[in-house]
C-alpha cells in the first residue's frame, strides 16, 4: 500500500513539467560547470597567488556590511509601519520600495556626483560662503561607501517581504504574547521576528547575491571582489578557464548562502494552519514616538530614494534635450515588453515547479528545484557565455543538418529569445522566492481537502492555491520586472542587432563617462520601475 | 494533444524558415561589433548609410566580450567588422584568428601605416594621447617633464590616476614595459603608487575633477575627456575642466604615449564588400574631421582637420612604437599592476 503510494506521488505531469523547466534553466549552469573540468587557464596561479585573499576579504566584508545594514534598515522601518500608526505612515508603505528602482550603479554615481567637486553641495558651499573642500565632502569611494551604495538600493527586498510577513502574522499570537505581560518591544523580538524570520532571511539572501552581481558599483569604487576578478581574468587577461575558477568559487558563497537559509527555516512550518486570519491592529504612540517614526522612516527615504533622484532631475533638466527624441520612447516601449514578458515567464515556472513540490513529499524535488535557483548567484557575463555555448551550437547543429551550409547566420543566439531566457536563468530565483513564500504561507490542508473532494490538481491549482497566492504572483511578477529593466551584462552580450534598452543606453553614456546624459534613461527605468511598485502595494494593503 | 504540439512546432519552424529567407534577400548590410558608444558614431554610420544604402546593424558592449562572441559564433557569426578602442584589443582579436587581412588602396591611403597592422588584419581610426592634466594654481608646467618623472619623491601624495582596472593605464605600462623591460615598468609602477594622492579610483573625470578640488596636483588622463568636460553642459563640470591645464609627457624622449581606437574585418564576415566600404569611409578625411570634432579624438587621416580645441593644444611626439606591442604586453602590465598592489 505504501509502495502504490509513493509511485503515485514521484511521478506526475507536475514532477514531468518540473523537471523539463528544470533542465532548460540548468544548461547553462551544467555548460559551466563542464567547463570547470578544463585545467584552470595561465592566469590562475597568479591570480591564486596575489589577488585571492583580497577578493574573498572584501566580498565577505560587503556581504556583511550589506547584510547588517538592509537587515537593520528593512526590519525596522517593516516593523514600523505595520504596528504603528505614525503620520506619513500610508505613504512610506510604498516610498521606503522606490529604491528598489535604483540600479546600483546610477546610485554609486550619482552620490559621487551629489559629494563630489561639481556637485550641489560643494557648488553651493564655494559659490556662496567660499567654502572649499580638498576631494570629495564624504568620501565614498571604498568599502564602507560601496555597502552604503548597496545596502540602500538593496533594503527593500528585506522590507517588502519582511512587512508581507508581519502583516500576515496572526493577531491571535501576538494577542496571545500581551495578555502574558510582555510588551510591544518583547513581543516583537520574542514573536514577531522569529515568525518573520524566513521572510527576512529570504530578503537578506537575496540582497546577498545581488551582491554578489554587483560589478557596476565595486568597480567605480575601486573595491576588488570577486566577481571584479572574474571580470579581470576574463577580460583583461583573456583567460575564460580562470574566470570560470572563480565564477566556481563564487558559486560556494551562493550554495553556503543557500544552506544557511534553508538550515535555518528547517523543516518547520511557518504558517499559521487555518491560512489568513486578520492582521494586527496598529496602535498608535505617544506624539513624541509619532515624531520619530516618522523622522527614521523619512531620512531613511529621504538618502534612499529622494535625495539622489533629486540629483538625476538636476542632471536630467540640463542634458534632456539632448538625448529624449523618437529613439528614447522605443527604448521605453522595448525595456517594458521585455521585462514583462520575463517576469510573466518567470512566475508561471515557478508555479508549476512549487506546486510538483507541494505536491511530493519526497526532499529530494525540493532540493534539485532549488537549482533552478542558482542563475541568480552568478553573475550575468558567465550566464551569458553558458547561454552563448549550447545556444550556438545548436544553431551550427541546425544548419549543418537541416541547410547544409555553414555560414547562414544564427537562429536562436542573438535574437530575443536567448535573451528572455537569459533572464529566466537569472531571475527565476527573484519570481520563485515570492511565490515560494506563498504557498508556504496558506498551508497544505486546503489543497489537500480540496483534492480529498475528488478535483484533480489541476483544478485545485486554479480554483484553490493561485486565487490565494495572488499577492505573491504579483509581487514575483514585479520584482522580476524591476529586475529585468536593470539588468546590464547580459543585455549587452545577448540583445540582437541594433537593440538597445534603457539600462545599455543609461550605461554606454556612463561608460563614456557622460553620468549626467545617462541620467534620462536611468530615470525613466526608475519612474516605470515605480508604477508597479505603486500596484503592488495596493495589492497587499487590500489584505 | 500531443498533434497540437506537434502541429505548432511545425508552425514554428516554417515560421523561422520564412522569417529567415525573407530577411536574407537583397537589403545591403553591414553589421558591426563595436566597443564605441559615441552618440556621434551613429550619426556617422547614418552618413554611411545615405551615401551608400547599406544598412549598418550595431551590436555594442565591450570589446572583450565582443572578441569572446566572435570566438563561439565562429563561422556562423554575422558579424563584419569589429571596433575596440584600444590597440591591445584588436591584437588580441587578430592573434585569436578573428580577423582577415584587407588590401585596400584607399585605406592604406588614408591611414599611415604607423596606425595599422601591416598585414592589414586592423586599422585605426582614431587615437587618443595619454597626457598630464595639472592644476594652473599649484604646478609651474617646467616641474613637469614624463611619466618617469612623476615617481620622483617632490611628486609625493600628489599624483592622481585610475585603477588598473583601465584599459588605458594597462596600455600605457604595457608601453612601458616596452621601453624598460619588466623590472624597470615595475619599478616605475610602484613608484607611482607611492606617490599617489589617493587610492586610485574613479574615472578619468573624476581624477580631472579630483585636480580641480586640490585632492592631487597631476592627473594621468586621455584627452578627449578633457575636451567633453569643457564642453559640458554643467557650468561647474566646464568651471573645473578650466583650473586644469594639459602636458604631453615624454616630449624630450620617445613622445607621449598614445593608443587607438580602431577596426578589423572579421574572419567570416559575410558582407565583406560592405565591411571594407564601412572602413573606407570611416578613414576619408570628411568622416574623420566630424569624429575630431564631435568626440575631440585625434583623427589618424593626416589629411583631415583637427578640430579647434586639439589645434589649440597644439602638436606633439607621439609614442612610435607599434601598437601591437600594447597587445603584446597586456598581461604582463596585468600582473606588474597587481604585483605592485595598484588597485
Amino acid at each position: 500500500m505504501k509502495a502504490v503510494k509513493r509511485s503515485y506521488y514521484w511521478w506526475n505531469k507536475w514532477t514531468g513539467y518540473s523537471l523539463l523547466i528544470l533542465l532548460l534553466v540548468a544548461t547553462p549552469l551544467i555548460t559551466i560547470l563542464i567547463k570547470l573540468f578544463d585545467s584552470p587557464g595561465g592566469s590562475w596561479s597568479h591570480i591564486a597567488n596575489t589577488l585571492l585573499f583580497g577578493y574573498f576579504q572584501n566580498t565577505i566584508f560587503l556581504l556583511l556590511g550589506v547584510a547588517a545594514l538592509t537587515f537593520l534598515l528593512g526590519v525596522s522601518t517593516a516593523w514600523l509601519v505595520s504596528n504603528y500608526e505614525f503620520p506619513g505612515r500610508k505613504y512610506f508603505e510604498w516610498l521606503l520600495i522606490l529604491p528598489l528602482g535604483f540600479p546600483g550603479y546610477i546610485m554609486a554615481y550619482t552620490y559621487v556626483g551629489i559629494l563630489d567637486y561639481t556637485g550641489p553641495i560643494q557648488v553651493f558651499l564655494r559659490n556662496t560662503f567660499d567654502i572649499h573642500f580638498k576631494g570629495s565632502l564624504i568620501d565614498i569611494m571604498n568599502l564602507p561607501g560601496a555597502i552604503f551604495i548597496l545596502s540602500i538600493t538593496l533594503f527593500p527586498y528585506v522590507f517588502l517581504i519582511t512587512r508581507s510577513s508581519f502583516l500576515q502574522q496572526s493577531k491571535t499570537l501576538q494577542e496571545a504574547s500581551f495578555l502574558l505581560g510582555a510588551n510591544r518591544l518583547k513581543t516583537f523580538i520574542k514573536v514577531a521576528l522569529p515568525m518573520a524570520r524566513p521572510a527576512i532571511v529570504a530578503g537578506i539572501a537575496l540582497a546577498s547575491m545581488e551582491v554578489l552581481n554587483d560589478y557596476g558599483t565595486v568597480k567605480y569604487f575601486g573595491v576588488n571582489t570577486f566577481t571584479t576578478g572574474i571580470f579581470r581574468a576574463w577580460f583583461s587577461m583573456g583567460d575564460s578557464n580562470t574566470a570560470i575558477y572563480l565564477a566556481a568559487i563564487l558559486m560556494v558563497f551562493v550554495f553556503v548562502i543557500l544552506f544557511l537559509e534553508s538550515i535555518q527555516r528547517g523543516n518547520r512550518q511557518y504558517a499559521a494552519v487555518n491560512g489568513l486570519q486578520k492582521p494586527t491592529a496598529r496602535i498608535h504612540p505617544t506624539i513624541g514616538k509619532k515624531i520619530l517614526y516618522s523622522g527614521i522612516c523619512l531620512s531613511i527615504f529621504l538618502l534612499s530614494f529622494f535625495i539622489p533622484f533629486l540629483q538625476l532631475l538636476n542632471w536630467v533638466s540640463m542634458t534632456w534635450d539632448k538625448v529624449v527624441n523618437k529613439d528614447f520612447f522605443l527604448l521605453i516601449y522595448r525595456s517594458f515588453g521585455l521585462a514583462a514578458v520575463s517576469g510573466l515567464l518567470i512566475v508561471v515556472f515557478s508555479v508549476i515547479m512549487l506546486y510538483a513540490l507541494r505536491l511530493s513529499p519526497f526532499k529530494w524535488v525540493k532540493n534539485i528545484t532549488k537549482v533552478a535557483t542558482l542563475g541568480y548567484a552568478i553573475p550575468g557575463a558567465v550566464i551569458a557565455v553558458g547561454i552563448m555555448i549550447p545556444f550556438i551550437g545548436l544553431d551550427k547543429w541546425i544548419y549543418g543538418t537541416l541547410f547544409s551550409s555553414k555560414t547562414a547566420g544564427l537562429f536562436f543566439s542573438g535574437t530575443l529569445f536567448a535573451l528572455v531566457f537569459a533572464y529566466i536563468v537569472r531571475f527565476m530565483a527573484v519570481g520563485y522566492n515570492p511565490v515560494e513564500a506563498g504557498f508556504q504561507k496558506i498551508g497544505i490542508h486546503v489543497n489537500e481537502a480540496s483534492r480529498l473532494l475528488g478535483i484533480r490538481s489541476t483544478k485545485t491549482l486554479w480554483k484553490i492555491d493561485l486565487p490565494l497566492i495572488k499577492t505573491s504572483l504579483v509581487s514575483g511578477i514585479i520584482l522580476v520586472f524591476v529586475d529585468v529593466l536593470k539588468e546590464l551584462p547580459l543585455t549587452l552580450i545577448l540583445r540582437p542587432f541594433n537593440y538597445q534598452t534603457l539600462a545599455t543606453k543609461a550605461f554606454d553614456m556612463a561608460t563614456n563617462e557622460m553620468i549626467a546624459e545617462s541620467s534620462n534613461a536611468a530615470l525613466i527605468i526608475i519612474l516605470t520601475g515605480i508604477i508597479p511598485i505603486i500596484f503592488l502595494n495596493k495589492l497587499i494593503e487590500k489584505r | 494533444m500531443f498533434k497540437n504540439i506537434l502541429k505548432s512546432a511545425l508552425l514554428a519552424i516554417t515560421g523561422l524558415i520564412l522569417f529567415s529567407c525573407g530577411s536574407g534577400e537583397k537589403e545591403e548590410v553591414v553589421n558591426v561589433y563595436t566597443h564605441r558608444h559615441y552618440e556621434a558614431d551613429q550619426k556617422l554610420f547614418d552618413m554611411f548609410t545615405e551615401a551608400t544604402g547599406i544598412k549598418v546593424n550595431v551590436v555594442s558592449a565591450s570589446a572583450d566580450e565582443l572578441i569572446q562572441k566572435l570566438e563561439l559564433e565562429g563561422a556562423n557569426s554575422p558579424a563584419d567588422v569589429l571596433i575596440t578602442v584600444d590597440a591591445g584589443r584588436l591584437y588580441r582579436a587578430e592573434t585569436k584568428g578573428l580577423l582577415q587581412s584587407i588590401n585596400s588602396e584607399t585605406l592604406n591611403n588614408n591611414i599611415p601605416s604607423k596606425f595599422r597592422n601591416p598585414e592589414g588584419y586592423w586599422f585605426g581610426l582614431t587615437y587618443r594621447a595619454r597626457i598630464l592634466a595639472y592644476s594652473t594654481e599649484r604646478v609651474n608646467p617646467e616641474e613637469l617633464n614624463s611619466y618617469e618623472s612623476l615617481t620622483e619623491p617632490q611628486w609625493k601624495g600628489r599624483v592622481l590616476t585610475r585603477s588598473s582596472e583601465n584599459i588605458y593605464n594597462q596600455s600605457l605600462l604595457a608601453s612601458i614595459i616596452a621601453h624598460h623591460g619588466k623590472e624597470g615598468a615595475e619599478t616605475w609602477a610602484a613608484g607611482l603608487l607611492s606617490n599617489m594622492a589617493r587610492e586610485p579610483k574613479g574615472s578619468d573625470r573624476d581624477q580631472v575633477k579630483a585636480v580641480a578640488a586640490g585632492e592631487g596636483d597631476v592627473a594621468i588622463v586621455n584627452t578627449y575627456y578633457i575636451g567633453i568636460m569643457l564642453n559640458d553642459a554643467n557650468e561647474e563640470e566646464r568651471k573645473a575642466a578650466e583650473k586644469i591645464a594639459i602636458f604631453f609627457p615624454n616630449q624630450e624622449d620617445r613622445g607621449t604615449h598614445i593608443n587607438i581606437s580602431g577596426a578589423g574585418v572579421t574572419k567570416y564576415a559575410p558582407n565583406k564588400d560592405n565591411a571594407v566600404k564601412l572602413l573606407e569611409f570611416l578613414s576619408s578625411a570628411q568622416a574623420q574631421e566630424f569624429l575630431a570634432n564631435i568626440n575631440f579624438e585625434y583623427p589618424v587621416n593626416p589629411n583631415a582637420e583637427f578640430s579647434d580645441l586639439l589645434k589649440k593644444w597644439g602638436n606633439f611626439k607621439a609614442d612610435d612604437i607599434h601598437l601591437s606591442v600594447l597587445g603584446e604586453n597586456n598581461s604582463d602590465a596585468v600582473v606588474i599592476f597587481d604585483k605592485v598592489g595598484w588597485k
